[in-house]
């Protein structure tokens, strides 16, 4: 299978790593910033950056995850509904900073579906949105990420795959991949 | 992805195992959002859900239309007390009707077994059986298992006794093969002229004094008296009844354990249930409630999801 390499265990260590001094230099000690992890492939992403700021700065920032299925704009428009995952929030999001966290943004339309499920959580004072790639020239909607952690020129025909050590692949690892014609 | 076997859920004898559990999964998602401080989604918005009542209902009708409007549908209520039912029109064309306004989904109640059987084979709408007479109610078996899974962490391997009017009881039928698809043990139990002749077939325990019901299981569940359904007499008078088969506290405070108790609701309190038990730390009567909605959400948005 055609299979090209993005970024490898160390350069997303590096990446993630470059996100949290970018968030300190923006958020300074976190007091009214939130990180949301968008499901399913977020909250590995944000659970990392959780992790290497309390390292860095030794501050726990508040973080939750945000499940968008329901919010969705292709409901009807698969074969069948899409499964929702867990969403786990226990503040209230009214008048804070928030940061959305997803692994790859393409389309933008579980962003979009995302802003509309967090609004449920309250009114935010600011949203930001950070993703570990970034596929240029494919959006659907008008939705820039704030930080992101490599642009790519992809075409539709390919798929990018976030592998990650921590659920059973052999390292980090982000590639982009032809998709398997059904 | 997750998807239901049938466009349909008319009864839980024709949906499996998975289909069960896939309701369980998709309400477990909806309870949450119930916890929101904005409690709705928008999946539905270009849904029309008529709910189609022939038999009067509480709790069930607040539940579905409470769970509709949480997920976004457009809601049309029918109830057959104010309508053309009354001049002679048949189901079939009401129904038609209503469908020909452009609805989606159509929630129905009907006191005869097997109307919502009916309804799937000669309409398109997705059908969802609210209660049809004797035989089926589907959503309520589904939150009563929910609210066992819930409460105990599983249905199987627990041991559930259905307490009371067998004989009119569609919740008791439903929850028979619901439980049982999940792995419970299940007993029936009451006077002799309510339990139906060949109920042990269905593969259930029967068992005529309620103390011993009591002490064989996990959870009770206790049906109401259903007077509206009996022609003739099955018992001499309520309060014998209440004597031999209203459970109060003293009964579970004998038991050398805790055990749950439920009630499909409306309770006639004093006949099958005392005050002191359908109000105590034993009872989940209320979660039953609370569930409802999210498992109707779960229902609703899972066949609605079916291209």
């Amino acid at each position: 299978m055609n299979k090209r390499l993005v970024l490898d265990q160390k350069q997303i260590d590096i990446t993630l790593r470059r996100f949290c001094h970018q968030l300190i230099e923006n958020h300074d000690d976190f007091d009214n910033t939130v990180l949301l992890g968008l499901q399913p492939r977020g909250p590995v992403v944000s659970d990392r950056l959780v992790e290497l700021i309390e390292e860095i700065k030794g501050i726990k920032v508040p973080y939750g995850y945000l499940d968008a299925t329901f919010h969705r704009d292709d409901f009807r428009r698969r074969e069948f509904p899409l499964k929702a995952n867990e969403t786990k929030i226990d503040f209230l999001i009214e008048g804070k900073k928030v940061i959305l966290v997803d692994d790859v943004l393409y389309k933008g339309r579980s962003v979009r579906a995302a802003m509309d499920a967090m609004i449920a959580f309250g009114r935010p004072q600011k949203v930001e949105l950070m993703v570990l790639i970034d596929r240029k020239f494919t959006r659907d909607y008008p939705i820039k990420p704030d930080y992101f952690g490599r642009q790519v020129n992809t075409l539709e025909s390919q798929y990018v795959s976030v592998e990650w050590a921590s659920k059973g692949f052999e390292q980090d690892a982000i590639w982009i991949t032809e998709k398997v014609k059904s | 992805m997750s998807q239901l076997s049938t466009r349909h859920l008319l009864g839980i004898k024709d949906i499996t195992e998975q289909d069960i559990n896939t309701v369980f999964e998709t309400a477990d998602n909806f309870k949450e959002v119930l916890n929101r401080p904005i409690k709705k989604v928008p999946s539905l918005r270009d849904i029309t859900i008529a709910n189609i009542f022939f038999e009067n209902s509480t709790r069930t009708k607040l539940s579905f239309e409470l769970a509709e409007k949480r997920l976004s549908a457009d809601v049309v209520n029918f109830s057959s007390s104010t309508s053309s039912v009354k001049k002679g029109e048949t189901l079939i064309d009401t129904v038609n009707n209503i469908l020909s306004m452009k609805v989606d989904m159509v929630v129905m109640r009907h006191s005869s077994p097997g109307a919502a059987h009916f309804l799937s084979r000669n309409i398109k709408a997705n059908i969802v059986n609210a209660g049809d007479g004797t035989h089926e109610h589907p959503t309520q078996a589904l939150l009563d298992a929910f609210s066992i899974r819930e409460k105990l962490g599983d249905v199987a391997g627990k041991k559930v006794a259905i307490i009371g009017d067998i004989l009119h009881s569609r919740v008791a039928l439903s929850n028979i093969f619901c439980l049982q698809k999940l792995g419970a043990e299940v007993m029936v139990c009451g006077p002799v002229t309510l339990l139906p002749k060949h109920i042990a077939s269905l593969g259930v325990k029967v068992e005529y004094d309620v103390k011993k019901a009591l002490q064989w299981c996990d959870v009770a569940n206790v049906l109401r008296i259903q007077l509206e359904r009996q022609q003739i007499k099955y018992f001499p008078s309520l309060r014998e009844y209440s004597l031999y088969f209203g459970i109060n506290r003293k009964m579970l405070e004998q038991l050398d354990k805790e055990i749950v108790i439920m009630h499909p609701g409306p309770i006639n309190r004093g006949v099958e249930l005392n005050s002191d038990v359908a109000d105590s730390e034993h009872s989940i009567i209320l979660h039953q409630v609370e569930n409802g909605v999210a498992v109707r959400m779960a229902v609703l948005y899972l066949l609605a999801g079916v291209r």
